[in-house]
């Protein structure tokens, strides 16, 4: 099946209810591509989602998944791959799950660099409950909860990523569906942890980070002409993560040295596979006990 | 005259107490001894009190007397925390050259061996706890040979240099007792007592609780364990750890306990048998997710190796304080297996059975068990742990083919399905044509989220169909000691039962018959109703405050029973058990206070 699968065999016959123009379809669009264009199988993939509207991407692609607890998704991700290293693991959520909530695994799961892509609907508000400020809000952002703004730094995750030792850090924008994509899909390809922060507007509930802000602002530093990247090149990399006075799309950094956290520790077995009784050496366990 | 021997060494925590207990406990049981272990330790590395407490008979033993025999103090703190348990005739070994004379009572005998001194002379002061060990052998007339074999087991891997070291430290110790006190067998024989450690042909193996749990996930195909290290717990990790790896499997240490548990829940999904353990402050954390592998339907074992609580409690004392927590914990309402391993030897044979439990009904599984099973090496016949005699049963896995059966009207798996049984079918990833999604939200059969309510009634109602179901197919049988027509019947869980035993031997001695009922399966259970109905009185034991197991019971039968619970952090030790008990029988006791929290044991 895998060599005609096209990236309409990843989507489900369920309708999304995000709100019309959400950057969440640009988003999942761009997922899916990356799963055909990288030659998955619908059967052979694994996405594990998070809570709020990002969480719902579980139900609108078609392949196995688990809707998993507020902020956990990393965690359920590691445990399949390494568990199942012949299938395909994608995790998706939003900036609540990953940076607030679940920060704590996000940068464990970054240094752990298990070979699967995280993806993150960063919409820079919590739009499943309305509209309060989410941790990578700016400053002065008036949400319901932040009246005169949140008055304290937004995360800026690409920085976490890269602190932890991520070994894939990228951003893209759920608009440019093409480099969305073939982003997404280096991700895939990429030996270890393929982290890639999307810019995916909640229309409903930002007005401030906007399809037009992105538009107007993000500079591709794989693709402009006037920047010279190296996404080898570390130094480069924490440069233009740390730019206070721009935001960049693309492959800021990549480790071509990665090893994922599998070959590090000799994993590559399918363990869903057993025998039908104790281990055939068994007894050698309780001779140890002698 | 007894004819066990209670032996313990205690000092500071880091002069090497417990590695030293475990020498001599290996000692015994190559000897053909049986061997029951217990601890007192503090939580840290340096500093603080800390025993190695050994019961030995050539009968099995399965519980702590509150006698000791033959004590090394390494300090004289240790006397003093001990000399409760001393009687006359009980024999403290000291070091007299550490600066200190050990203050012993009067009857007590005394014996100074220069540890430090002879360890040097063997060849480093390091060994001045094996020199002891020798000391402890010559005057229970224990033979050499079997502490050498436990030294070269110990230091094997050190080099034949150490171990000769050590062997010889044994043999200093050994001497000097014989030399300076050659009538030592006399003087304790005044009081009564002559120390023996006879041998047997017998050949036992020795482990602890969470050995015994790592060793039964291995057996049962686990392939995937997560956790985050916690006391008492953390043994099940450390043991997993440099094993599972030859079966293909892993253990991955977690950033916390919320990972732990999401990271087995994730193998399992993929179809490993996963599992993780934790301990009180642990289980809180993996109650977010609890709720997750049940209504997702997930196969997944979760061991509890209960502390003391609340919060972070005493972290290195016995509690069997979580059972509410683990029968009811969670928010909404949500159906589980609840096992409690009531022995080491049982800690094996409940880990392979909560594996098959989770599988074949794909509901996560609580595997309960203590800080006093952890910590406890006791010795066991190798047959008790019959690899061939295990079973693995996947449950509902279908295959490529098997899918088929499976589908709706449009050709997608039904992984939730509403089956007569309440077991739906289950297809791993990679499995063609079973592509699927679950979820925490309420679902329908595909695993969408619903809210419409005849499916969620119908999807509740087919999960807890799943424990009734495994309450007609399994065997959920507590187990039954004593005199069926005994008019007092006494109920435990878990790790008390063999204090109870034991403590019925001594009630037998004084004429007092006793039913016992030690309960494995704490949900689903057995209906005891019968049981309470035909005793006179029934009194539950357990480590807790407020008698969390007597609330099920009386809800259970609805009678009131009557409670003996012990929340010092200390385990039950037989002989105050039976006393208690006895107390109770004889009227002597007033009765527990309705709900209230019974008896209270103070140390």
């Amino acid at each position: 099946m895998s060599s005609e699968t096209t990236f309409v065999d990843f989507k489900s016959d369920t309708q999304p209810t995000w709100c019309p123009g959400c950057g969440d379809f640009g988003t999942m669009n761009g997922m899916m591509k990356a799963l055909a264009n990288t030659g998955n199988d619908p059967d052979d993939t694994f996405i594990v989602a998070g809570i709020g509207c990002s969480g719902k991407i579980g139900t609108y692609m078609h392949s196995y998944a688990l809707h998993g607890v507020h902020g956990r998704a990393l965690p359920v991700g590691t445990g399949v791959k390494l568990a199942r290293p012949d299938v395909e693991v994608m995790v998706a959520g939003g900036d609540g799950d990953g940076y607030s909530i679940g920060a704590g695994h996000f940068v464990h799961a970054v240094r752990r660099n298990v070979d699967l892509s995280y993806v993150v609907m960063d919409n820079r508000i919590y739009g499943l409950t309305k509209g309060q400020f989410s941790p990578t809000s700016r400053e002065d952002f008036e949400t319901a909860t932040s009246p005169a703004g949140p008055k304290q730094p937004p995360v800026n995750p690409l920085a976490l990523a890269l602190a932890a030792g991520g070994t894939f850090i990228a951003q893209t924008f759920s608009s440019d569906v093409q480099r969305h994509a073939e982003i997404v899909q280096q991700a895939i390809e990429h030996d270890g942890f393929g982290f890639v922060n999307v810019f995916s507007p909640c229309v409903t509930f930002n007005d401030v980070d906007t399809y037009e802000y992105f538009r107007g602002s993000l500079v591709d530093v794989n693709e402009d002409d006037e920047v010279d990247h190296d996404p080898a090149d570390f130094d480069q990399a924490t440069e233009r993560i740390l730019d206070p006075d721009h935001e960049y799309q693309g492959v800021l950094y990549q480790d071509p040295d990665s090893v994922p956290y599998g070959d590090s520790h000799g994993l590559g077995e399918d363990m869903s596979s057993i025998p039908e009784g104790a281990p055939e050496d068994a007894t050698d366990l309780v001779r140890e006990f002698y | 005259m007894p004819e066990d021997l209670n032996w313990a060494i205690g000092g500071e925590a880091g002069d090497g107490i417990a590695s030293t207990g475990k020498i001599f406990a290996q000692a015994l049981s190559r000897a053909g001894r049986h061997v029951f272990t217990s601890k007192e330790f503090a939580s840290r590395i340096r500093g603080g009190y800390t025993a190695y407490k050994i019961r030995t008979d050539v009968e099995r033993v399965q519980s702590v007397v509150d006698r000791l025999d033959v004590l090394i103090a390494l300090t004289q703190r240790t006397v003093d925390e001990n000399v409760d348990e001393l009687h006359p005739g009980s024999v403290v070994i000291y070091d007299g050259e550490r600066s200190w004379e050990a203050e012993v009572p009067g009857d007590v005998v005394g014996v100074d061996v220069p540890l430090k001194h002879l360890a040097e002379q063997a060849g480093g002061a390091i060994m001045r706890n094996v020199v002891a060990l020798g000391a402890a052998a010559a005057i229970a007339d224990f033979p050499l040979d079997c502490l050498d074999e436990a030294l070269r087991k110990r230091f094997g891997d050190k080099g034949e240099q150490i171990v000769d070291g050590n062997r010889e430290a044994a043999r200093l110790g050994a001497e000097h007792v014989r030399e300076a006190y050659p009538d030592l067998n006399g003087r304790t024989a005044e009081y009564g007592h002559e120390y023996r450690l006879e041998r047997t042909d017998a050949d036992y193996v020795l482990l602890n609780g969470d050995e015994a749990v790592g060793m039964g996930a291995l057996a049962a195909g686990c392939r995937f364990y997560a956790g985050y290290p916690i006391t008492p717990a953390t043994d099940v990790m450390e043991y997993l750890k440099g094993r599972i790896e030859r079966y293909g499997g892993t253990v991955v240490q977690a950033e916390d306990e919320l990972s732990a548990v999401n990271l087995a829940l994730g193998a399992a999904r993929g179809g490993a048998r996963a599992m993780t353990a934790t301990s009180g402050p642990g289980i809180d954390l993996m109650a977010e997710t609890f709720g997750l592998v049940a209504t997702s339907e997930t196969p997944l074992v979760i061991a509890d190796v209960m502390r003391s609580g609340p919060s972070t409690g005493m972290p290195t004392k016995q509690e069997q304080g979580d059972l509410d927590m683990l029968l009811y914990g969670g928010h909404g309402e949500v159906p589980r297996f609840v096992l409690a391993p009531t022995t080491v030897g049982e800690c094996f044979h409940k880990t392979v059975e909560a594996f098959n439990l989770a599988e074949r009904y794909q509901t996560p599984v609580y595997l309960v068990a203590d800080l006093s099973l952890a910590v406890t090496e006791r010795t066991y016949e190798p047959g008790e742990f019959d690899m061939g005699a295990v079973e693995i049963e996947r449950g509902k896995i279908v295959d490529d083919d098997e899918v088929g059966e499976w589908l709706d009207g449009q050709g997608r798996f039904r992984p939730h399905a509403d089956t007569e049984d309440g077991v739906s079918p289950r297809a791993l990833p990679g499995t063609v044509g079973g592509t699927h999604m679950s979820t925490g939200l309420e679902h329908d059969e595909l695993g969408r989220r619903t809210e419409d309510t005849d499916v969620r009634v119908r999807q509740v109602d087919k999960r807890d169909r799943k424990v009734d179901t495994a309450r007609e197919r399994e065997d959920w049988s507590p187990r039954e000691f004593g005199d069926v027509d005994a008019e007092t019947l006494v109920v435990s869980w878990g790790s008390n039962e063999g204090a109870v035993l034991e403590a019925m031997n001594l009630l037998e001695e004084r004429g007092v018959d006793v039913r016992f009922v030690s309960v494995p399966y704490l949900f689903p259970r057995a209906d005891l109703s019968e049981h309470v109905e035909a005793a006179e009185r029934t009194v539950v034991v357990e480590c807790n405050a407020t008698g969390q197991f007597a609330d099920v019971l009386e809800h259970d039968v609805l009678q009131r029973v009557e409670r003996i619970n012990k929340y010092t952090g200390v385990r039950f030790e037989a002989d105050e058990l039976a006393e208690e008990i006895a107390a109770r029988v004889d009227g002597e006791h007033e009765p527990d206070t309705v709900g209230g929290s019974g008896e209270v044991q103070a140390e």
